[in-house]
């Protein structure tokens, strides 16, 4: 998956042939130029820095500038086979409506994210009384765009109280896939395929 | 300059046939006048159709006849510029009711007299007709592109709309799918600037002075709308124009132009004069004030774009007060509830609605990489 990051490789290589997909926050697009490419998905991407979206544009894709949190709105029921967050989820400001908004939008639901309960970022809590900076949260608390830090356990509480399925998740510590046990607090990242 | 090694060419076609117009007439023996760049390949699949704004005309890159000054678009044409001229040959025409040598208000008609306000009044979809028979003639079953900002953007989105089959791709810059009581009320105090200059004469003044006043208040009333507050206050703030001693500029307590911006208005309103014809004026402003695709349609935009198939790409500034982004959102979310391929992005220049003729690298960037594909 020529360099994609591990995360989006794992949802690149779970969104079914041929179907339809939104990419919400697809920076420079490399996700949806992969389905595009390697499995003829009709990708489309919504991204807030217009940087990005030339980015996108210049790769012959289709992005409307546009946020999470506002513009989800605009798109149809079930408009998507997949619609697709990837580290955007703690950035949002109501993390629990964009994801109705999603599964709204989207059948499916892929959801990459941060897990704030690695032990890393426990350890630093519990010895510094520090916030954490590490490598997946590389920025000081009061700069940070992740305004709502989430953890696995957190995730799915959220995911089972608003009663969707987990359909699929995958968790990862650097570049690594590890297995579900532990991964609590051994994954630093985490990706969950949701459904209604 | 390294654009001699570009080739460029004007022409004129005569229509072969008249045309069929919204306002139920027909034009018989009109003429269009267009400017090419570039080299139209033997499969004839690279020409992009460049559509101009309001004030402007066919000449993207040859200086500008009446005024020498270099094409409106040259700064971005050239071989692997923004519109790279090794890939892509360029069509750019003076619209229907225009004044540089397609027919307008000024030409003559069958009985050999102007026109003038005999000339039938037109839309902004007869505009893009003429400009398909163009195409016809040409020999141009489908466009790489259609590219146009402003009033060349609601071209670009009717000949979308209207003739979808007939290009690959459509980029709208600074536009809007229709007029808005505030564009239209703008355009009125032109028209009643023009008119209510004796010289005007209910539009028969081919021959002699023509309501050169008029006009050049009708420009600056226009003038102010493609430029933002902040721009214009960056630009020229409070400050008074010298004396034409040299010597610093006080306040007379008098009428002359003695603010810059007023001195600047005044020179962009008297140079207009010089190149544009007033009924052509009158006759543009009245086809873009007509504009609303949705009304055309049934009065849903997604409609207008039933059968697209081309990829879109919407562009707005968010200094621009005379089409914001909102009106551009609301194309793109038509076009998405119709299934076409569509990107949208709102660009940050201080230029207000002029930032699309500007030095806007983001600009630069979505239109290289749209037309690229």
């Amino acid at each position: 998956m020529n360099g994609l990051r591990p995360d989006l490789a794992i949802i690149a290589q779970n969104v079914a042939p041929s179907s339809r997909a939104l990419d919400v926050g697809c920076g420079d697009g490399a996700l949806m130029a992969e389905l595009r490419d390697t499995r003829q998905v009709d990708a489309r991407g919504l991204e807030l820095d217009p940087h990005n979206v030339a980015l996108c544009v210049g790769k012959g894709l289709s992005v409307m500038q546009g946020d999470a949190d506002a513009d989800l709105a605009d798109y149809p029921d079930a408009s998507f086979d997949y619609a697709i967050l990837s580290q955007t989820l703690q950035t949002t400001k109501r993390p629990d409506q964009v994801l109705d908004e999603l599964l709204r939008v989207g059948r499916k639901a892929f959801v990459s994210f941060p897990n704030f309960a690695h032990w890393k970022v426990r350890a630093s809590l519990l010895w510094n009384g520090r916030m954490p900076v590490t490598r997946l949260l590389p920025i000081a608390w009061y700069e940070t765009p992740n305004i709502h830090h989430v953890t696995v356990r957190d995730f799915r509480e959220l995911v089972a109280q608003k009663g969707y399925r987990v359909e699929g998740e995958w968790f990862l510590l650097g570049d690594k896939r590890i297995g579900p046990a532990a991964a609590a607090w051994r994954a630093e990242h985490a990706v969950f395929l949701l459904s209604r | 300059m390294a654009d001699a090694a570009i080739p460029t060419a004007s022409h004129v076609l005569n229509l072969p046939h008249p045309l069929q117009l919204d306002g139920g007439q027909s034009l018989p023996g009109a003429q269009v006048a267009y400017e090419t760049v570039g080299t139209l390949n033997a499969e004839k699949s690279n020409a992009v159709l460049v559509f101009h704004a309001l004030t402007m005309d066919q000449h993207i890159l040859s200086p500008h006849p009446k005024t020498g000054k270099p094409g409106w678009w040259a700064k971005s044409i050239g071989p692997g510029n923004v519109i790279d001229t090794d890939r892509h040959f360029l069509i750019c025409a003076n619209v229907l009711g225009g004044c540089m040598g397609s027919t307008g208000p000024a030409s003559m008609a069958p009985d050999g007299a102007p026109y003038a306000m005999r000339f039938p009044v037109i839309t902004i979809r007869d505009m893009v007709r003429a400009q398909v028979a163009l195409l016809d003639a040409l020999g141009i079953e489908q466009l790489h592109a259609v590219v146009g900002g402003s009033m060349g953007g609601m071209q670009a989105l009717s000949f979308a709309a209207n003739w979808p089959e007939r290009t690959r791709a459509a980029l709208v810059i600074a536009s809007t799918a229709r007029h808005s009581a505030q564009n239209i009320a703008f355009h009125e105090v032109g028209r009643q600037a023009i008119m209510a200059d004796p010289k005007w004469k209910g539009g028969d003044y081919y021959g002699g002075k023509g309501p050169d006043n008029g006009l050049a208040v009708a420009r600056m009333a226009a003038h102010i709308t493609y430029l933002s507050e902040e721009g214009m206050h960056e630009k020229f703030g409070r400050k008074l124009q010298d004396r034409p001693d040299g010597t610093k500029g006080e306040k007379t307590f008098g009428f002359d132009a003695e603010f810059q911006v007023e001195s600047y208005l005044r020179h962009q309103g008297l140079s207009f004069t010089d190149r544009f014809d007033a009924n052509s004026y009158l006759y543009i402003t009245r086809a873009m004030d007509y504009f609303d695709l949705a009304e055309e349609h049934g009065g849903r935009l997604a409609q207008a774009f039933a059968g697209a198939t081309a990829r879109f790409c919407l562009v707005s500034f968010d200094t621009d007060w005379l089409y914001p982004t909102m009106e551009s959102r609301t194309i793109a979310h038509a076009l998405n509830a119709a299934g076409a391929p569509v990107s949208f992005v709102e660009l940050s220049a201080p230029f207000g609605h002029d930032s699309f003729l500007l030095d806007v690298p983001a600009l630069d960037r979505v239109i290289a990489g749209f037309l690229g594909q």
